[in-house]
């Protein structure tokens, strides 16, 4: 598969991206009682990488499960921007929004453990805009991940921590998806791991024309990769801006640093 | 060419059943063997809510019960023909697995099968209270005099079981190997990740507990022809679901062959011992090749199968 493989590293996965986001306009959400979001708004932009940080409980989670309908939203609206139509995303169901592209690596991975690492990536060509492409995208995933070409006919449980996640990004991608959401990729990796998903994470991004939103607490590895970011605390945005103010920021400083 | 193997195998089965018809004169045969033929096909439609999707039913007794009271009442008020009583049978067991499907949505693991034992004691005592359907009396059904084609009425049965067997073990092969099934396979192992990966997570397991009720109605749906006198008890049995959710397990419940090893295996050992022992010793025998198998081979026989196999290549 050698030639194959250098032929798929030149090859483009060309979508008309220009002017498609997903946009996030003064919500607030929460759990039964509790509000966690308060009048968040945002916007992701076809090409772009954006990360939402912060520390544990300050909404990051509960925005992304916002824009995959898995939480409902009691104001404010969230809607997609596609070739120039606006699709209203408020209200809709989670199968219909994986449907329309929209694509989450969940928290703790939640790979199908008894299934095979094979049968784990053709679940992700679950949804039918997907399922022309799967003999490609299989190829593609197990070239970016040779891992997972060695351990293809084992259970995705029998895997360490690190192949793990590499197996959920690649079952994403096998969902051809045109905005990737992950939801805290680092959690329980080794930093040497997590240095070399983000890298990982870089490389599907270059190489697929992806969009990604990415939550994280690993404030360090996630602003090298990202373009721009949001800080959010106590369920606010409390700073938006591109990578470098984003690095100089006093916030940042505050919570990463403990200046 | 494996779907075409399969496709002559179906109907040397279905040809070979009705041959068998011509040729084998002991009654009894027919007697026990049509019991098989409906455990191939409990088995199998269990398999398919509680082995592809994880959801462990108790309730066969009720969709069952539910068939044949549905085929007993059509027989005694209107007369209907027996192709009728089946796709009747069918209809209204397929409605009470609807509602167990929604039933899905709320209850999980243990809960959902206490939920489904529950129904089927409901389901007997709305029976027991319905003087329509004879009520704790049973109901008494004629079988109809003339008879086409077959020699006598209990051969008609018997050939008729076949032919649904073989369909309720086609229809479980398509689904394992449709998208569909394979959706069943993300539920069982993760809900969530499932939803994730776009399955329509409700949709398919409604749709995978109504396609299971209406196999076990139409399991059912024969069976008043059969027995001649249907009494509540013994007709929505704890024994009944015990066994059709024991067959999956000892045979395997990944593919469709389990169920239908299971079945032949232990629904044959139980017919064998009625006759040399007692039929009192039928649930002892399942109980014990349960407890053997899961110590043993907690996959099933396929399993078993398998991890020889695995064994001899490796």
């Amino acid at each position: 598969m050698g030639a194959r493989a250098t032929s798929l590293k030149t090859l483009k996965w060309k979508r008309p991206t220009l002017g498609n986001r997903i946009v996030v306009e003064n919500i607030d959400a929460g759990y039964g009682a509790v509000n966690v979001l308060h009048g968040v708004s945002m916007e992701l932009n076809a090409g772009e990488t954006v990360v939402l940080l912060g520390t544990n409980g300050n909404g990051k989670s509960t925005l992304i499960k916002c824009i995959m309908g898995l939480v409902r939203p009691s104001r404010g609206r969230i809607a997609m921007e596609l070739d120039g139509e606006t699709i209203e995303l408020t209200g809709k169901r989670l199968e219909d929004i994986v449907n329309y592209g929209i694509i989450l690596v969940p928290e703790g991975r939640h790979l199908f453990p008894k299934l095979t690492v094979r049968e784990n990536l053709l679940m992700g060509a679950f949804r039918m805009a997907a399922r022309p492409h799967i003999a490609r995208n299989l190829e593609f995933c197990f070239e970016a991940f040779p891992r997972l070409l060695e351990r293809k006919n084992q259970p995705a449980g029998s895997m360490s921590g690190g192949e793990q996640q590499m197996l959920a990004l690649a079952r994403a991608i096998m969902s051809h998806p045109r905005f990737l959401l992950v939801d805290e990729p680092s959690v329980g990796l080794a930093p040497i791991l997590v240095a070399h998903l983000f890298e990982k994470i870089k490389e599907l991004k270059e190489r697929r024309d992806l969009t990604i939103l990415m939550a994280e607490q690993n404030f360090n590895q996630a602003t090298k990769i990202a373009d721009r970011g949001y800080i959010i605390v106590e369920g606010k945005i409390a700073f938006a801006g591109d990578r470098s103010l984003l690095r100089e920021h006093h916030l940042v400083k505050k919570y990463y640093l403990g200046a | 060419m494996k779907k075409a193997a399969l496709l002559i195998l179906a109907v040397t089965v279905i040809s070979g059943g009705l041959l068998l018809t011509a040729y084998i004169e002991n009654q009894y045969f027919y007697f026990s063997t049509y019991i098989v033929l409906q455990y191939i096909i409990l088995a199998t439609a269990w398999n398919i809510l509680g082995g592809y999707t994880g959801y462990v039913n108790f309730g066969t007794g009720a969709y069952f019960g539910l068939g044949a009271y549905t085929a007993g009442y059509l027989i005694t008020n209107f007369n209907l023909p027996l192709p009728w009583l089946i796709v009747a049978g069918g209809t209204s067991s397929a409605v009470l697995g609807l509602a167990i499907g929604y039933l899905t949505l709320r209850l999980k693991g243990v809960y959902f099968s206490i939920a489904t034992l529950a129904m089927s004691i409901v389901i007997a005592t709305l029976i027991i209270n319905t003087p329509a359907l004879g009520g704790a009396k049973g109901m008494y059904i004629l079988r109809p005099k003339e008879v086409s084609f077959f020699s006598n009425y209990m051969e008609l049965l018997f050939a008729t079981m076949v032919i649904i067997a073989v369909f309720t073990v086609a229809l479980a092969w398509f689904i394992e190997n449709s998208w569909f099934g394979r959706g069943l396979a993300a539920i069982r192992d993760d809900e969530v990740a499932a939803a994730c990966n776009g399955v329509p997570v409700l949709r398919l397991k409604v749709l995978s507990a109504t396609t299971s009720g209406a196999l076990m109605g139409i399991a059912g749906a024969p069976y008043p022809y059969y027995i001649s006198y249907m009494e509540p008890l013994s007709t929505i049995s704890l024994d009944m679901a015990v066994n059709s959710l024991a067959m999956p397990l000892i045979g395997g419940t990944g593919s469709w062959i389990g169920p239908v090893l299971g079945a032949i295996l232990l629904s044959t050992t139980q017919q064998v011992a009625t006759v040399t022992i007692s039929s009192e010793y039928n649930l002892l025998i399942v109980g014990i090749l349960l407890v053997g198998f899961v110590i043993l081979a907690p996959n099933g026989l396929v399993g078993l199968f398998q991890s020889l196999l695995k064994r001899r290549t490796d």
